[in-house]
C-alpha cells in the first residue's frame, strides 16, 4: 500500500486500505512524541503553510508541531474571511502563497468545499483541516487510531455520535471512514440537528440520548454552537444540557462498563458533558490530542513525501 | 527466490543453514570479547531482518553470559535521504528502544551492509534517541561498494559482489529458512 | 427595409398554425408575406437555402438579465442581444433587478433605447411590482406598464407581503399585463446554496427544501384565484410545484408556468464537484423533480421554456461555493440542450419544444411573432438538428462565461436567427 494521492481533502473517497495505512503510519510515528529529542529530519527543507481563515489554537497548534518535529518549515497564515467585497479572495490568497512555492498548504475555512477548491488550483499538496461542514478528515483519522489503540482493533464496533450532526464536519468525517472499516454508526440529536437523508450514508438515527448510549463501544460527543439557538434550532442551552448532555448518572444507567467517551475539542462542560465525564476514567479525550499529532505527523510525512506530491510542486 | 516483483534468478548459495548459524556463534562471541563483558550493552536491529538477526545475537549472548541484553528495533524510514527519489514510499514501522540510550554501548545489527547510506541514516536516528557510550555495527554479510566511510566491527562473512547482483538473507522467522544467496537479474543471465 | 427574403427547402415547424411541412417561406417587408410550397423568388430577392434545416418561429425567452443600467461588467444590452441571436432567439424579456431597479418609467425608457441603439434582438422590459425590489411599496405600475413593460416581477426575490402581491395583482388586473412571481420563502431558503436533500447534507452545505419553492407557488396560485389575475410562476424547479399548478390550471384559474433548461437537464449530482456554476436559484433538484418537470412541459401544464439567463463575472463564481452568486448564463445553450436532451431522446417532440419556446411565450405576454401565419412579423429560426458542437464558454458571445455546460457535446443548434426580415446572426 502506498500513498499515491496529491491531496488529503476528505474520507469520503478513500478506501479502507487507504485509511488503514495512514492510521498505522500514524502509530508507528507516535513514539516521536515520547522522545527526549522531538524531531526526525523527514521533512528537511520541506515547507509547509497553515493558511487557517477560521481560528483554531488547537488544530492549527497540532499541525505546527508535527510540521516542526519533521523538521519542516511551518508558516502559519491567518487570513480572515473572504466574503464578497471585503479584502483579498481566497484565491488571490492561495495564488499568492503558491508563488512561494509551498511544499504542502494545510488550510481551514468556514466554506465546505474550499479546500476542493484550492486543491484545483494549486499544485502542491492540500490538506483540509475543516472545510465548513463538510470534513476534516485528519480528526477522524485520529479518532480512529484512539479507538483502535484502546480496543485493539476498529471492525465491528457500535459508535454513538451525538449532537449537533447536521453543521459538524467531524460527524461527517467520522461517518465515512467507520462506515468503510465496517463500524456501526447511530448519530443522534434533536431532529433539528440531524441532517436530511443522513440514513443514506449508512447510519442509523435516534432522537433519544439513553437509546443511543446503550451498549455502544463508543460514545462521541459534538460541540454545540450558540449560532444554533439564534438560528432557532434548538430554545435554549439549558434544555439541550438536560436533555442531551452527557452526565455519570446517565452513563451508569446504560452505558458499557468499558464505553470510550470522545469529543473533538474544545469541551463545552456543562453542555454536551459534565465535568466529570469530560474528565473522568472513560474520556479518551486527551489521547485524541496526542493522536492528533502523530496522525498529522503521518499526513504530512505521506503527502510531502509522495511522488505524486513531488512531481506536482515541481512542475 | 524473486522479491519484490522484480526478477531475479539465484546465482549461487554463500552460506547455508550450518554457516549461518556458526556465523552469528562466532560474531556473539566476539562481541562479549571486544566489550569485556555485557555491561551496558544492547542491540538495536534495523527493520526487517536486522531485527530478528540481533533477536537470535541476544539469545546466544545469554546463553554464553547468562544475561539478557536488551533488544532495541529501528525504522530509518524518517532518517532516508532518498524519499521522493522513489516511486514507492517505503513504510513507516516501529521503532522502540526500551533502555536508556545515555551512556550504552550500542550494537547496531543488519543482514547486509552495502552502500552505507542506511547505517548513515539509523546513526542519525540513534542520536536523536539520545547520546550513547559507543555504537558498533555488527552485519552478516558485507558486500563491498561503500558510498559512504562506514565501516563494520563485526562481519559473518564478506562477500565481493557486482553492484547488479543482489545479496538476499533467508530467515526462518520470515522465509521459512536460513541461509544466504546472491541473485542476479534475469536479462543478465540470458545466452 | 431590406429586400425581400426567400426560404427555401426547409421544414416549416410553425405549431400557433398547426403546420410541420416542407414549405418555403417568402419574407416582405419585414413580415412574412406568404407560406408554401416552391415558392418562386420575386426579383431583388435573397434567398436563404434551409435543405435539412427546421424553419420555425423566432424564438422568444421571457427571463432573462441583461444587467443593464447598473451591471454591465456582467452584461449589456448589446452583448445581452448578441448572445440572443447566436441562441436562435428573436425576443427577450429583461427583468427588473437592475441598478437602478426599473420600478420607474425613466429606466424602462433607458433600457428600450439602447435596444433600438445596440440590440441584436427585440427588447420587452418587465418592471419591477415593488419600489425598489424591496417588496414594501408597490412601484408605479400603470406608467410601467404605459412605457412599455409587458410584465412585472420582483424575480430575483419574492414578494414575502402576501397583502402587498394581492394589491399589486388587482391594480395590475386592467393592463392585461401580468406578474411574474419568483417563488421563494425567504425564510425557508435563507443561507442555503443547493437543493436540501442527500447531496447537501454529503457536501455540508446548507440546503434549500422544496417546501421554499412549492409554500410559496401554492400561496400565489391562491392569490391568483383570489385575485382573477394572470400569475405566472417563473423558474419551476419541482414536482410539488407541478402538482400545485396542475391543480390550479384545472380549476380555471389563470396560472401558467416557465421551466429553464437547466432545470430540464441537471440534477443535485451536478453538484459535487463543488462548482459554483452549479450554483442557482432555484437550485438542482432530484432524479423525481426533474422528471415532473419534464412531463409537465410535455403536457402543457408548464407553459413554455425560459432560460433565467443570469450573468455573472468569473470572478464571482470560482470561489467558495457559498459565497458565490447565484445563475448561470443561458442563451447561447437552450437550444441544443432541448434538442439533444429532450427532443432527441423523445421526451418532448419537435413541434411541442418549439412551441414552448416561441408560440406559447408570445401567447403568455402578448407578445407579438410566435408565428408564422401572414402578416406576422418576421422573426425567424432556423435549425439544424444534426449539427454537433461543444459547449465552449470562451466564444460566448454573452459577456460573461458562468455556465455548467462546458465541455458538453450536443447535436443540434440554431444556425440562422432572423429579426423583422434581417439575418440578425448565422451560424460560422
Amino acid at each position: 500500500m502506498t500513498w499515491k494521492r496529491k491531496d488529503l481533502l476528505a474520507i469520503q473517497p478513500l478506501e479502507a486500505a487507504e485509511i488503514t495505512h495512514v492510521i498505522d503510519t500514524a502509530g508507528s510515528m507516535r513514539e516521536i512524541g515520547a522522545r527526549d529529542i522531538k524531531k526526525v529530519p523527514t521533512l528537511r527543507g520541506k515547507t509547509v503553510v497553515n493558511l487557517f481563515y477560521e481560528p483554531s489554537t488547537r488544530t492549527r497548534t497540532s499541525f505546527e508541531i508535527a510540521g516542526k518535529w519533521l523538521s519542516a518549515d511551518v508558516i502559519n497564515f491567518t487570513a480572515s474571511s473572504s466574503s464578497v467585497g471585503k479584502g483579498e479572495s481566497m484565491l488571490d490568497t492561495a495564488r499568492n502563497i503558491e508563488a512561494m512555492r509551498p511544499d504542502v498548504v494545510v488550510v481551514r475555512h468556514q466554506s465546505s468545499g474550499a479546500a476542493d477548491l484550492l486543491a484545483r488550483t494549486l499544485r502542491c499538496g492540500i490538506v483540509n483541516a475543516g472545510d465548513g461542514a463538510h470534513e476534516h478528515p485528519t480528526q477522524a483519522l485520529q479518532d480512529l487510531l484512539t479507538i483502535r489503540e484502546k480496543k485493539g482493533h476498529l471492525e465491528g464496533l457500535h459508535v454513538a455520535i451525538v449532537g449537533d450532526i447536521a453543521h459538524s464536519r467531524v460527524a461527517r468525517s467520522n461517518i465515512h471512514g467507520m462506515r468503510k472499516l465496517g463500524m456501526t454508526v447511530t448519530v443522534a440529536g434533536p431532529p433539528t440537528l440531524i441532517p436530511h437523508g443522513v440514513q443514506e450514508l449508512g447510519v442509523k438515527v435516534s432522537h433519544r440520548l439513553d437509546d443511543a448510549i446503550r451498549d455502544v463501544d463508543v460514545i462521541m460527543m459534538l460541540r454545540l454552537q450558540q449560532e444554533r439557538m439564534t438560528a432557532q434550532l434548538i430554545p435554549s442551552l439549558r434544555e439541550y444540557s438536560r436533555y442531551w448532555g452527557l452526565t455519570l448518572d446517565r452513563l451508569a444507567s446504560g452505558a458499557r462498563p468499558d464505553v470510550l467517551i470522545m469529543h473533538p475539542g474544545p469541551v463545552n462542560r456543562g453542555v454536551e458533558l459534565s465535568p466529570e465525564v469530560a474528565d473522568g476514567p472513560y474520556s479518551v479525550i486527551l489521547d485524541q490530542v496526542q493522536n492528533g499529532v502523530a496522525v498529522r505527523m503521518a499526513v504530512l510525512f505521506l503527502l510531502a513525501g509522495s511522488k505524486a506530491a513531488q512531481g506536482a510542486a515541481a512542475a | 527466490m524473486p522479491r519484490e516483483g522484480h526478477f531475479f534468478l539465484i546465482k549461487a548459495q554463500v552460506l547455508d543453514e550450518a554457516a549461518l548459524e556458526r556465523a552469528l556463534t562466532r560474531i556473539a562471541h566476539e562481541i562479549v570479547e571486544k566489550s569485556g563483558g555485557t555491561e551496558g550493552l544492547a542491540f538495536v536491529g534495523l527493520h526487517t531482518r536486522g531485527v530478528t538477526l540481533a533477536r537470535r545475537l541476544a539469545q546466544r549472548i545469554a546463553g554464553i553470559d547468562g544475561v539478557t541484553v536488551p533488544v532495541g528495533t529501528l525504522d530509518i524510514t524518517l532518517y532516508r535521504d532518498d524519499l521522493g527519489l522513489k516511486a514507492d514510499q517505503p513504510v513507516v514501522r516501529s521503532t522502540d528502544i526500551p533502555f536508556a540510550v545515555k551512556g550504552t554501548t550500542i550494537v547496531l545489527v543488519d543482514d547486509v551492509l552495502f552502500t552505507g547510506r542506511t547505517i548513515r541514516a539509523a546513526l542519525d536516528a540513534l542520536m536523536d534517541h539520545g547520546r550513547p557510550r559507543m555504537i558498533q555495527l555488527a552485519v552478516l554479510i558485507d558486500r563491498g561498494h561503500r558510498e559512504l566511510p562506514i565501516r563494520p566491527d563485526y562481519v559473518g562473512k564478506n562477500l565481493p559482489t557486482s553492484r547488479r547482483e543482489r545479496v538476499a538473507v533467508l530467515l526462518r522467522e520470515h522465509d521459512g529458512e536460513d541461509r544466504v544467496v546472491i541473485e542476479q537479474p534475469e536479462e543478465v543471465s540470458a545466452p | 427595409m431590406s429586400a425581400p427574403l426567400l426560404i427555401r427547402h426547409g421544414r416549416v415547424v410553425d405549431p400557433a398554425n398547426g403546420i410541420d411541412a416542407p414549405l418555403d417561406v417568402l419574407v416582405r417587408d419585414g413580415a412574412v408575406a406568404r407560406v408554401g410550397k416552391s415558392l418562386k423568388p420575386p426579383e431583388g430577392a435573397e434567398t436563404v437555402d434551409a435543405t435539412g434545416l427546421v424553419v420555425c418561429p423566432g424564438l422568444i425567452d421571457i427571463h432573462v438579465h441583461l444587467r443593464e443600467p447598473g451591471f454591465e461588467y456582467k452584461e449589456t444590452v448589446r452583448t445581452g442581444t448578441r448572445a440572443a441571436a447566436a441562441g436562435g432567439f428573436t425576443a427577450v424579456c429583461c427583468m427588473a433587478n437592475t441598478d437602478p431597479v426599473n420600478d420607474n418609467r425613466a429606466v424602462t425608457d433607458y433600457i428600450l433605447a439602447r435596444a433600438r441603439s445596440e440590440g441584436a434582438v427585440r427588447v420587452y422590459p418587465i418592471g419591477a411590482v415593488t419600489r425598489g425590489l424591496e417588496g414594501k411599496a408597490l412601484a408605479e405600475l400603470a406608467e410601467l406598464a404605459e412605457a412599455g413593460c409587458v410584465a412585472f416581477s420582483d424575480d430575483g426575490k419574492p414578494v414575502m407581503n402576501a397583502e402587498l402581491y394581492r394589491r399589486a395583482m388587482e391594480y395590475t388586473l386592467p393592463f392585461g399585463v401580468p406578474v411574474i412571481s419568483h417563488a421563494e420563502d425567504a425564510d425557508l431558503a435563507r443561507g442555503g446554496s443547493m437543493h436540501e436533500g442527500v447531496v447537501s447534507t454529503e457536501l455540508g452545505l446548507r440546503g434549500v427544501p422544496s417546501a421554499a419553492e412549492d409554500v410559496m407557488v401554492a400561496r400565489d396560485v391562491l392569490l391568483a384565484e383570489l385575485t382573477g389575475a394572470h400569475v405566472h410562476i417563473a423558474h419551476v424547479s419541482t414536482a410539488g410545484a407541478v402538482r400545485l399548478i396542475r391543480e390550479g390550471k384545472a380549476r380555471g384559474l389563470r396560472v401558467t408556468a416557465e421551466v429553464t433548461p437547466h432545470h430540464l437537464v441537471l440534477t443535485e449530482d451536478a453538484v459535487r464537484q463543488y462548482d459554483p456554476n452549479t450554483k442557482m436559484n432555484p437550485p438542482l433538484r432530484t432524479r423525481r423533480d426533474v422528471d415532473a418537470v419534464i412531463e409537465a412541459l410535455a403536457d402543457g401544464t408548464i407553459d413554455c421554456i425560459a432560460t433565467d439567463h443570469a450573468p455573472h463575472a468569473t470572478s464571482e463564481k470560482e470561489g467558495e461555493y457559498d459565497h458565490s452568486a447565484f445563475g448561470i448564463v443561458g442563451l447561447e445553450t437552450a437550444v441544443s440542450l432541448v434538442l439533444d436532451r429532450l427532443v432527441r431522446p423523445g421526451l418532448v417532440d419537435l413541434c411541442t419544444a418549439v412551441a414552448r419556446m416561441s408560440a406559447d411565450p408570445a401567447r403568455l405576454l402578448n407578445l407579438p411573432g410566435g408565428s408564422l401565419a401572414a402578416g406576422a412579423p418576421a422573426d425567424i429560426t432556423l435549425l439544424d438538428l444534426e449539427r454537433e458542437l461543444t459547449v465552449t464558454p470562451a466564444r460566448f458571445l454573452s459577456r460573461s462565461r458562468n455556465t455548467p455546460f462546458g465541455g458538453f457535446r450536443l447535436r443540434g443548434a440554431p444556425v440562422m436567427t432572423i429579426v423583422g426580415g434581417e439575418v440578425r446572426w448565422r451560424a460560422a
